[in-house]
């Protein structure tokens, strides 16, 4: 059996993400080192503010500012920062309830080792030095211990911020690290394609062919195993004429896309038709690949100058 | 419950041998043996089945449309009646159910899959959380079932011996489980993320899992002795961490009540709890003495395919009514950060 | 749940509430609550219920990688009144939309539930669809035409095999766009559309010009499903479900017909067979189908049964399918004129369900009795249709 191959596969986006009027203000707020809360209809503060009401999923607009100390209701020392995370040395997830809220908010708390951390410790807002409008302009939180709990010094609040403008979206990218595998059988159809060949893998039960072979006869639900080299030349069945440059393909348009039955295979692959104006592709023309080096797949396939197959050799295909 | 619902059973579950790394299988090369061990249990192929639901997750994979691919393992020709959440396998099982209670099927086969080994699951796991507010932190799992854990201890629920304990006896059950991806005697180790370590938290590993559910005389006729789903719930609980009371789970209490699982004394629970911890709040939550087996096959801290590991509990505690070792079990499945979401199931062998 | 002895049979299933946003390119107003909530709301207060009326939430979308956001439905518990009741996700790709109000369904025809919240949405303005369509896997041979160029040498297939004339495509855009100035949801309202302009548009993926492609959109529809009891309260008449069905085949196969799928067929016959339709074309009323290429109205004309195979595009250039044409085909304006991906499919079930219920406004069939709603998603592999009435179900 083949080596089983494996690569690198990162998945990063930059999500734009819009906000809605309660995370505007709480998020503009953190910018003016303001924190904000909304109030439910019971007269409970939530901190964060959510839109929606946990209990009653009513509405929630009534925003009110409440302090920047609070008091830790429980928390998680962890020695290890990953990517991303808050601090990059060791630190404390916490819950805090700020002083005039009834609910707590996760951040980090930055303190010398777990034993400095306690449940019913009193913390304060460390803000970020560059501030955004973003969870991220609170740095983290720190140890506080002058300043008692005064109290539930809250006041309304218009979530306006005197002519400052409104944060009303955030950029949020996200980057996940993935090893892909790709399993033994298109292990085994991309190691033969290295050497130029197309092996696909026959169906012991309905004997079709498979190409590329996906481990698994997806009619029949059995295993596929028996290599079947098909092609290399083969039939275009239906394809269409590409005059919109793709995203970060280097080919000139307009070109053709087509679906390709290789002789041998009972099912077409995909792939660019050349060496043939792009105005001259007709279903049924019989190709061959093209290869370049260091191309995985085949670059193109062109035409061989055969006969075009006849329609009812192919439209099973299709 | 009973008597309102049709009485649907598990009559066959099967899952993979949960390891580490299956570089060398695809999800389908994965997940197709055991779709045809599990057929094979009761005799039924594809076409016989009425139903079909699978649970997966895009995000474990690192791509859009995994499931689709997954299906090939099926062999859906011709078309089949099918349907895919992205949650736990055992929403599917609940969807399968439901669909079985309409009448439009009498058998369903359920699956689910995960590969955590492609990525990192503490990480992949944070991009489930509030983007506004959470997940820009990237707050992973192991933190969050860390606060949990602490708001335990310092409400004097558990310590760190104890729960140490539960790792030990979860690992000790696992022993007797050939498909466990760890057992045995397992050192607690280092704090991961402080008060939890390495022995409180779950392998990380791929896996698979299938069941087939029958209604009525079709089960007895598919099983020698089918597991009757006498009640089965799930309910869901606010998204903050800040404004639950994460020692305890409502969500989990409700779904028990709605599955009618008070009503009699249970011997067994499979408890879908990843973390120790979570494992006292579910017993709390359910209500369970110390006369009940609980987690016998080790449960999640000896193997964790995540999307697989509730549909396993549920086919578990269904193995064991099969071979007659429990008369009336809880099934327990969660989802989401520390068990935001939450289902119950109560399964009865038929009187010896 | 009462000790009553359990009836025999399904509870039959009513729509009373329906609710829809404004399908836009990008809703930069709301959060991703809050668009789904503007839906929910809507459809709440179109059956004059409350949150505390809805026993369960069935919420569906396509793939979480569109926003970024990991199984989103745990974050939107709170803005769905969720709390404290099931919630359930449904992922079947393109179809998602109508196989989560078919899940959703369920819950009440098994009698599980009494009433039902389901929705579905996509907020593709927090990314790109085509990045997370096409994500760098390794090894894989790069995708070389975009979503169009998938759809367009099935099209040249369905051209080839019945011998259609090139205009049909331009004819359905012509139509639906114009349907779309009637609705006041729909993304594109084309203000000054004419045939001319749609034939001059420039050709994206011969033979799919840029006007017979779908938009982008931010979207979300909802809607309320209930029991006999909860019809009998309802403020505006429901509209009934007749039949509903979901049908799978694999993705790709040899074998497979792309122009009309097999599963297509198999779906469609299975909702005409609990309905009780035997001449889909005289029984059924108007018709939402999943057109996100023009070209697919005549194939699906087909697929449906509602034209003999290679006859569905006749039924097109004929005018059958105009709004007052003798089978209304996308009255809203379809896909081709909003596509919220995941929304897109509950839109089309939305849709055929306000036609019965007598409230679709100025795209309103008149007298339309029974209407399909359809889905269809992952390469023609997965379709979901229900057919809907004015009438309760006599069986």
């Amino acid at each position: 059996m083949t080596e089983v191959l494996s690569a690198p596969l990162v998945v990063e986006f930059p999500f734009t993400r819009s906000l809605g009027p309660v995370q505007s203000a709480f998020l503009t707020g953190l910018r003016e080192r303001t924190v904000l809360g909304v109030r439910t209809a019971d007269g409970k503060v939530l901190v964060p503010p959510v839109e929606y009401d946990p209990g009653t999923a009513e509405e929630l607009r009534d925003l009110v500012k409440v302090a920047a100390t609070g008091t830790v209701t429980t928390w998680a020392w962890n020695p290890g920062p990953r990517r991303g995370q808050p601090l990059d040395t060791a630190f404390a997830w916490v819950l805090v309830r700020l002083d005039g809220a009834d609910t707590a908010l996760l951040h980090a708390l930055d303190a010398p080792g777990p034993d400095a951390v306690r449940t019913g410790m009193r913390v304060r807002v460390r803000w970020a030095a560059e501030r955004t409008g973003a969870i991220t302009d609170i740095a983290c939180f720190e140890p506080y211990e002058e300043g008692e709990a005064t109290g539930h010094q809250i006041t309304a609040h218009s979530g306006e911020f005197g002519g400052e403008t409104a944060v009303t979206g955030i950029v949020a990218p996200a980057r996940l690290d993935y090893t892909y595998s790709p399993g033994r059988a298109q292990s085994q159809y991309i190691h033969a394609l290295s050497g130029r060949r197309t092996v696909g893998e026959r169906c012991p039960s309905c004997r079709k062919v498979y190409v590329p072979p996906r481990g698994a006869c997806p009619t029949c639900g059995v295993a596929t195993a028996e290599q079947v080299e098909v092609g290399p030349r083969g039939t275009v069945t239906t394809f269409c004429i590409v005059n919109i440059k793709a995203k970060g393909l280097d080919i000139e348009v307009p070109y053709v896309y087509g679906h390709i039955a290789l002789d041998g295979a009972d099912l077409a692959l995909h792939g660019r038709i050349g060496g043939i104006p792009y105005d001259q592709v007709r279903m049924g023309l019989r190709v061959e690949p093209v290869w370049t080096d260091g191309g995985r797949y085949p670059d193109h396939y062109r035409p061989t100058g055969e006969p075009d197959a006849d329609y009812d050799t192919y439209k099973e295909l299709l | 419950m009973t008597g309102e619902f049709r009485d649907v059973a598990i009559v066959a579950f099967a899952q993979t041998d949960h390891r580490r790394r299956t570089d060398e299988l695809s999800e389908v090369e994965m997940l197709m043996p055991v779709l045809h061990e599990v057929l094979e249990r009761t005799g039924l192929a594809t076409a016989d089945i009425g139903f079909t639901c699978s649970g997966s997750s895009d995000y474990l994979a690192g791509r859009a449309f995994s499931f689709t691919m997954a299906l090939d393992g099926v062999g859906a020709w011709p078309p089949i009646s099918e349907s895919h959440v992205e949650m736990d396998g055992a929403w599917a099982l609940y969807e399968a159910w439901v669909k079985l209670q309409t009448g439009e099927a009498d058998t369903a086969l359920v699956y689910s899959y995960g590969k955590s080994s492609p990525g990192s699951v503490r990480d992949v796991l944070t991009r489930q959380l509030d983007p506004y507010y959470l997940a820009p932190l990237w707050p992973d799992s192991v933190a969050l079932a860390a606060l949990q854990a602490q708001a335990l201890i310092d409400a004097g629920d558990t310590d760190e011996p104890a729960l140490a304990g539960v790792a030990a006896r979860s690992r000790d059950a696992a022993r007797a489980n050939s498909h466990a991806q760890i057992g045995g005697s397992v050192p607690q180790g280092d704090y991961v993320v402080r008060p939890l370590r390495t022995g409180d938290c779950p392998p990380i590993g791929d896996g698979a899992a299938a069941v087939v559910l029958a209604a009525g005389e079709r089960a007895r006729e598919l099983c020698g002795r089918p597991a009757w789903i006498r009640g089965i719930d799930h309910r869901i609980e606010p998204h903050s961490l800040g404004v639950r009371d994460l020692t305890d789970s409502p969500s989990t209490r409700l779904a028990a009540e709605r599955a009618g699982a008070f009503a009699r004394p249970v011997d067994t629970a499979e408890l879908h709890a990843p973390f120790t911890s979570q494992e006292v709040v579910l017993r709390k939550a359910l209500r369970l003495g110390d006369d009940v087996t609980v987690n016998p096959s080790g449960g999640a801290l000896a193997a964790n395919p995540v999307m697989a590991a509730g549909l396993i509990r549920l086919g578990e505690a269904a193995a064991r009514v099969h071979r007659g070792a429990s008369d009336r079990a809880f099934a327990h499945a969660t989802s989401g950060p520390c068990l935001q979401q939450n289902l119950v199931a109560v399964l009865e062998g038929d009187p010896r | 749940m009462s000790n009553a002895p359990r009836p025999s049979g399904k509870e039959p299933v009513a729509v009373v509430g329906i609710g829809q946003t404004k399908h836009v390119a990008a809703r930069r107003d709301v959060s991703i609550a809050g668009l789904v909530r503007e839906a929910a709301r809507r459809a709440l207060l179109d059956a004059e219920l409350t949150w505390a009326d809805i026993d369960a939430v069935v919420i569906g979308k396509a793939p979480d990688f569109f926003e970024g956001v990991m199984m989103p439905e745990l974050y939107l518990a709170d803005a769905l009144g969720a709390v404290g009741k099931p919630m359930l996700r449904v992922h079947t790709a393109g179809s998602v939309g109508g196989s989560t109000a078919l899940v959703a369904a369920n819950l009440v025809a098994g009698r599980v539930h009494g009433t039902v919240l389901t929705l579905a949405f996509e907020k593709q303005s927090e990314s790109n669809a085509m990045w997370g369509l096409s994500l760098p896997v390794p090894f894989q041979q790069p995708l070389l035409a975009g979503a169009g160029g998938f759809f367009a040498p099935h099209i040249r297939a369905y051209m080839r095999r019945t011998g259609a004339p090139d205009t049909v495509g331009s004819l359905v855009a012509y139509k639906d766009r114009r349907n779309a100035l009637k609705n006041p949801f729909a993304h594109l309202h084309e203000h000054d559309i004419t045939l001319e302009k749609v034939q001059a548009a420039p050709m994206l993926w011969d033979p799919v010009r840029y006007s017979e492609t779908c938009p982008s959109s931010d979207g979300a529809c909802a809607m309320i499903l209930t029991d006999r009891a909860g019809a009998a309260r309802a403020p505006r008449p429901p509209a009934w479900m007749h039949g509903g069905a979901m049908r799978s085949e694999p993705t790709m196969f040899a074998g497979k017909d792309f122009v009309s799928p097999q599963a297509g067929k198999d779906c469609a016959a299975d909702v005409y067979r609990q309905a009780g339709i035997t001449d889909p074309r005289r029984e059924i009323d108007a018709v939402e189908m999943y057109v996100p290429f023009s070209w697919y109205e005549p194939m699906w004309l087909e697929n449906l049964g509602f034209a003999a195979e290679g006859e569905g595009w006749k039924l097109t250039e004929s005018g059958v399918t105009e709004l007052d044409g003798d089978l209304p085909v996308n009255m809203s304006g379809g896909v081709l004129s909003a596509n919220p991906i995941g929304a897109s499919g509950m839109i089309r079930f939305a849709e055929a369900a306000l036609q019965v219920r007598g409230q679709a406004g100025e795209h309103q069939v008149a007298g339309a009795r029974r209407a399909l709603g359809h889905a269809y998603g992952g390469g023609s592999q997965f379709f979901s249709m229900w057919l809907v009435g004015t009438e309760p179900p006599t069986t």
